[in-house]
């Protein structure tokens, strides 16, 4: 039996984290199709389909998919779900709608943010803001989980594609409808893809700080912009840069955190990334207990000083 | 209109939680306790429609053994009407809870039910959708703002890109994230009130519900610990350790 991944995408390309979501898939089974829903999607079709591993890439259009709602998907997945032993979706904002919808709609439980596979029916799981890791055992028969991504590499692109397959659509679910999205594109790396992340916190004092002290350094770095909860809270950073137990998990070869006191609840969201630097003005901040290299200083005139020398020729 | 509130009782969130050694699981002994932090703003919300008029009533309900009750006090306190509490010593799954909310749902009939985006402790993160699902009513997860409109629900929500709009026709379920308001502290007055508010006690067995739990727990074991702590005296230093990443 095999696993089918629902894939996230732009209707051109899948996302990184469907990329690492289907390296969890593999572990578990080797036959995995890949489920590409939208409304004018068949270039992401194609792009999912040279993704190395995937058996097939199972295309569904439709108007009723354009925003990927959650109800009119987990209908959509229930309906084709007869065919595979293990559902999954990387644990992204779509991925964690939809997929206990289809579990409940199953009659089976799901396992959230799966960041092991052990083996195919047994994984571990954080839980406690990633304080402590449970070992979660699943029935054999089906299977529901989200991946926690910032766990797995992407898998890469591959010579050859996949077949494409089309499906039909589901049913509509008129009863929930879309009035509007306000999405920023900022031309920086996604959040949980991004090889560098800075992150600023409530000591950065307001949204134009963090444009006039954190913008230029993760430009010339090439990072993704994060946040605390206590930075987003006050208005600094929108909802979608916050980094932590209940926002985004990232697991970056890089991760600065600026005038961010560590709590539980922020490192549970970046203590996987493989080096931490920090910048407090508070030597006793937990975050510097996790820290690879800490300075303790007033951000105001560390992080100035910090991109004067890093413009510096080397 | 009736809004019904699920709440859980959670280890309080400024808690370090200590992994018992024997992998059995997080220890509990003594460990201060508190209602979910999302649900307490799920609370709110209801009972901030309350106070707008859009709502004539708030149940809050609770599935758990006997402290769950204190639970359903603090809902009460912050301004619920009355409590449910489902009473059962098991370890009881999201599966088996929202099974329990529909059988409740079906039996008071409201147009809302709030539910926290996830739970701190187990960070699931799937009851509301599931309960959404068992009933085929229309979700709206992560909301950070609502407004009533007649018979629809407005509901905006923080997504992985930005936010988002929805409109969904009642009845419906939302899941209720961090800045969706921020929850009162109930005055003592209101604490003493709440003590004569009525809660109501049932079993899963009463309503029909099977909560045997579908997963098998394994060992409960602590991370990685990550090494850390080492201090650099000057920009300069921290400048040369970011610069092998470009």
């Amino acid at each position: 039996m095999s696993v089918l991944l629902l894939a996230e995408h732009d209707n051109a390309k899948v996302t990184d984290a469907t990329a690492r979501a289907l390296s969890a898939a593999l572990q578990i089974d080797r036959s995995v199709d890949v489920l590409v829903v939208g409304q004018d999607c068949h270039t992401a079709a194609e792009d999912a389909a040279t993704l190395s591993g995937v058996s097939r890439a199972i295309l569904v259009q439709d108007a009723r998919y354009q925003h990927f709602l959650a109800e009119a998907l987990a209908d959509l997945i229930v309906n084709l779900s007869g065919n595979y032993q293990t559902l999954i979706a990387p644990g992204t904002a779509i991925g964690k709608s939809v997929m206990p919808r289809v579990a409940a709609q199953l009659d089976v439980m799901q396992v959230t943010d799966v960041s092991r596979v052990l083996t195919p029916t047994s994984f571990e799981r954080l839980i406690y803001a990633g304080n402590a890791i449970q070992i979660v055992e699943v029935p054999h028969d089906k299977s529901v989980l989200t991946i926690r991504v910032a766990s797995f590499e992407s898998v890469a692109a591959s010579e050859s594609a996949a077949p494409i397959e089309c499906a039909a659509p589901g049913p509509a679910f008129p009863k929930t409808r879309f009035v509007g999205e306000s999405i920023r594109k900022t031309g920086r790396p996604e959040l949980t893809s991004a090889r560098i992340v800075i992150s600023g916190g409530r000591g950065m004092g307001s949204a134009d700080n963090f444009d006039a002290l954190i913008k230029p350094i993760a430009d010339k770095l090439g990072a993704a912009i994060g946040a605390s909860r206590a930075a987003v809270d006050s208005g600094f950073a929108p909802n979608d840069w916050q980094v932590g137990q209940t926002g985004k998990v990232v697991a970056p070869e890089l991760y600065i955190a600026i005038g961010i006191s560590g709590a539980i609840q922020h490192l549970a969201g970046m203590k996987d990334a493989k080096v931490i630097v920090a910048i407090n003005k508070d030597e006793e901040a937990p975050i510097f207990q996790v820290a690879d290299y800490g300075l303790v200083g007033d951000l105001f005139s560390v992080l100035p000083e910090f991109n004067r020398t890093l413009k510096q020729p080397v | 209109m009736k809004i019904l509130v699920p709440v859980k009782r959670v280890v309080d969130s400024n808690v370090k939680i200590r992994v018992c050694p024997d992998g059995s699981g997080v220890d509990l002994a003594n460990v201060k306790m508190s209602m979910n932090p999302f649900d307490e703003i799920a609370v709110e919300q209801a009972v901030r429609f309350k106070e707008l008029g859009k709502a004539s009533e708030v149940v809050v309900v609770s599935v758990g053994a006997k402290g769950a009750s204190e639970t359903l006090r603090t809902g009460l306190a912050m301004g619920a009407d009355r409590g449910i509490h489902v009473v059962t010593d098991s370890a009881i799954e999201p599966l088996a809870v929202a099974k329990i909310l529909t059988r409740i749902v079906i039996d008071e009939r409201p147009q809302l039910v709030i539910v926290g985006k996830q739970a701190i402790d187990d960070d699931c993160n799937q009851t509301g959708q599931m309960l959404a699902g068992l009933l085929h009513w229309p979700q709206a997860t992560f909301a950070s703002k609502t407004e009533l409109a007649g018979n629809t629900i407005i509901v905006t929500r923080e997504i992985d890109g930005g936010l988002q709009t929805l409109e969904l026709d009642l009845p419906a379920v939302i899941t209720s994230d961090l800045r969706l308001n921020e929850p009162r502290y109930a005055s003592l007055s209101n604490i003493m009130k709440a003590k004569k508010k009525l809660i109501v006690e049932m079993t899963p067995e009463e309503l029909g519900v099977d909560i045997m739990p579908r997963l098998k727990i394994g060992r409960t074991i602590e991370p990685p610990v990550r090494g850390g702590g080492k201090k650099v005296t000057n920009v300069t230093e921290l400048v040369q350790v970011v610069r092998n990443y470009i």
